[in-house]
């Protein structure tokens, strides 16, 4: 066997070697692919049924504008929720399990992978998985008569930004030397309130001001009003759309270079 | 040696103060085999993951196939194959998987990779493990697995961090005799360990470190010839009297008292024990054996390897 083809450096090089780990996480996946898209099939059903044929026939009260019915309200939101719990599970098991209980990134570093090309290789691969939620939520979505227009389509992009802003998470996660239950903590003192109180169920306006504050800093309800625009609006000034994106675009690529930086570290011993 | 494939110059690794490698200097040939001997914390595997090119250096200077690790990182990688102390092998895959995806990290096409993976597959007798899942391998056929990974690049260099710790001494054997092939085949091996009988089986020279630091060099049977006598006659005593018929012993040769016996070091043992009877002591064991590489840590540190 000749020896192997020595990296160039180019830019190209590195794009190629993150998708081997990507690559090498779809293969892992392979084992328990069976229950990810059963997950990803029954939960658009069961919430779609519970949201809008069931808690609809309770609400009276307008939520968006003229015509658009309580389904079609929270359809975009529960969309972008079922992306961002992929990308939480990724972001913080999944990047431990990489670092500590199954350590492939430190395998992957001792070959010629760089600590980026293994981080790149990972936020692909939760893209991926985020994707494969996000269509068949989408179509599920078209089934329950939620999506009215074309540029519905649209919200699977708002849910694959809400999942990419929580990327923070996982750079926090490639801190972690111990686990001390800190997912849980997270999990209850950050995400929990950020996902309660974001508009998904509701409009955000419809609490008291002094918590609408936790809407606006959380993706969520960002990753919501972005796919409610593209499902059934506009519903606001262009301006805020577009804070939408760059916010949850910002929060996703600040979290991917944190993340880099601490997994190079880690790596380092 | 202008030729050196690793050449280490005052290599130094701190953790905030403290040098887990303070000042090493070696050079290693194409087609050697060198050892790290030391005991718990010597430094060995901080010196491994240096020349692995995934840690970085403190001070001192580091070549790898010409290169340096801190800027040439992932090229010197693509050449080197290892085997980290405690396996990593992806355990979420299948046996084969493992080989399959880690060859793909070096940039080769699958079809290459999977005739190397049945070949490799062969050489660490695994062929019939080939579907099993990872936590289901002996510890002995993990080992294995991780060094067929490490060859699955054709490596110039093979890394071995403890290769054999936690085996028994049937599956040693086995990884033993995997070696030696690679080392037939002009592969440089550079492997750390704590026991004397692999050093000396499987290292054409040594290095004995201890504290970050190097105490000596050379090959086993040099290093025994220089830092020891010939022949060990070990007697017990019982002990709590060991320390008392060390007294009586004196002018025999040099003596080491280890809390479960005296060990005297003479060029003929048997005539040694022959004279321990005459000044009227009786020893409860006494046994006569060759020098090893644990006389010469003994020696050097005043410790043993395994405590
Ligand atoms: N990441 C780290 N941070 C702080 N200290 C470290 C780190 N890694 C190693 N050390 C310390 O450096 C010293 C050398 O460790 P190293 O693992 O290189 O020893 P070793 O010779 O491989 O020992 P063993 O035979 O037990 O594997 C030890 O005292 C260890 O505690
Ligand atoms: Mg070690």
């Amino acid at each position: 066997m000749s020896a192997p083809e020595v990296s160039t450096g180019s830019t190209s090089v590195k794009v190629g070697k993150a998708w081997y780990v990507t690559e090498h996480k779809i293969r892992a996946m392979r084992g328990y692919a069976g229950t990810l898209v059963a997950t990803a099939i029954g939960t658009p059903f069961l919430y779609l049924f519970a949201f809008g044929v069931g808690l609809a026939t309770l609400i009276t009260q307008n939520v968006g504008p003229g015509g658009v019915t309580y389904l079609q309200f929270v359809a975009p939101a529960l969309l972008a929720s079922a992306a961002l719990l992929v990308a939480q599970e990724e972001y913080t098991f999944g990047i431990l399990l990489g670092l500590k209980w199954n350590p492939t990134y430190v395998a992957m570093n001792s070959a010629p992978i760089t600590p980026r090309q293994i981080v790149d290789g990972i936020m692909l691969f939760v893209l991926i998985r985020m994707v494969i939620t996000s269509v068949i939520y989408f179509a599920v979505m078209v089934l329950f008569g939620a999506i009215t227009s074309v540029w519905g389509v649209l919200v699977i992009v708002a849910g694959l930004l809400a999942g990419f802003a929580f990327a923070p998470v996982a750079a926090y996660a490639a801190t972690i030397e111990e686990d001390r239950g800190q997912f849980a903590i997270l999990q209850r003192t950050i995400i929990l309130p950020l996902t309660l109180f974001s508009g998904t169920v509701f409009p955000l306006t419809q609490l008291p001001v002094y918590l609408q504050w936790i809407g606006w800093i959380s993706p969520l309800w960002h990753a919501s009003e972005l796919g409610r625009q593209f499902s059934y609006g506009p519903t606001e000034p262009i301006w805020l759309t577009v804070i939408h994106v760059l916010y949850l675009v910002g929060l996703g690529v600040l979290g991917w270079q944190l993340c880099v930086r601490n997994v190079a570290r880690r790596l380092n011993k | 040696m202008p030729d050196s494939v690793i050449t280490a110059t005052s290599l130094t690794k701190k953790y905030k103060d403290f040098a887990a490698v303070d000042g090493i200097s070696f050079e290693v040939a194409p087609g050697e085999s060198f050892g790290l001997l030391g005991p718990n914390g010597a430094g060995k595997s901080t010196t491994m993951r240096m020349v692995g090119a995934v840690s970085t250096r403190t001070s001192g200077d580091l070549t790898i196939l010409g290169l340096d690790p801190n800027e040439h990182g992932p090229e010197i990688r693509s050449q080197l194959g290892v085997v980290p102390q405690a396996d990593n092998l992806d355990t979420e895959l299948r046996v084969r998987d493992n080989l399959l995806v880690y060859g793909r990290y070096f940039g080769l096409p699958r079809a290459a990779i999977a005739k190397r993976a049945d070949e490799l597959l062969d050489f660490a007798q695994l062929t019939e493990k080939a579907k099993a899942k990872v936590d289901d391998l002996s510890g002995g056929m993990k080992r294995r697995l991780t060094i067929a990974r490490a060859l699955i690049n054709d490596p110039r260099i093979l890394l071995l961090d403890e290769p054999t710790t936690g085996l028994d001494p049937q599956a040693r054997h086995i990884l033993w005799d995997r070696l030696f092939r690679l080392k037939e085949q002009g592969t440089t091996l550079v492997l750390t360990t704590h026991y004397m009988d692999e050093a000396e089986q499987l290292c054409d020279r040594l290095v004995v470190v201890d504290k970050g630091q190097i105490m000596a060099e050379g090959s086993p049977a040099a290093l025994i010839r220089e830092h020891s006598s010939k022949e060990v006659l070990e007697v017990r005593f019982g002990s709590d009297k060991n320390e008392g018929a060390a007294a009586k012993l004196v002018g025999l040769g040099r003596l080491e008292v280890l809390p479960d016996r005296i060990l005297v070091y003479s060029e003929n043992g048997e005539a040694a024990l022959v004279e321990v009877v005459k000044r009227g002591l009786e020893p409860i064991t006494s046994l006569v054996r060759r020098s090893s590489l644990e006389d010469v840590f003994l020696r050097l540190t005043g410790r043993t390897l395994i405590e």
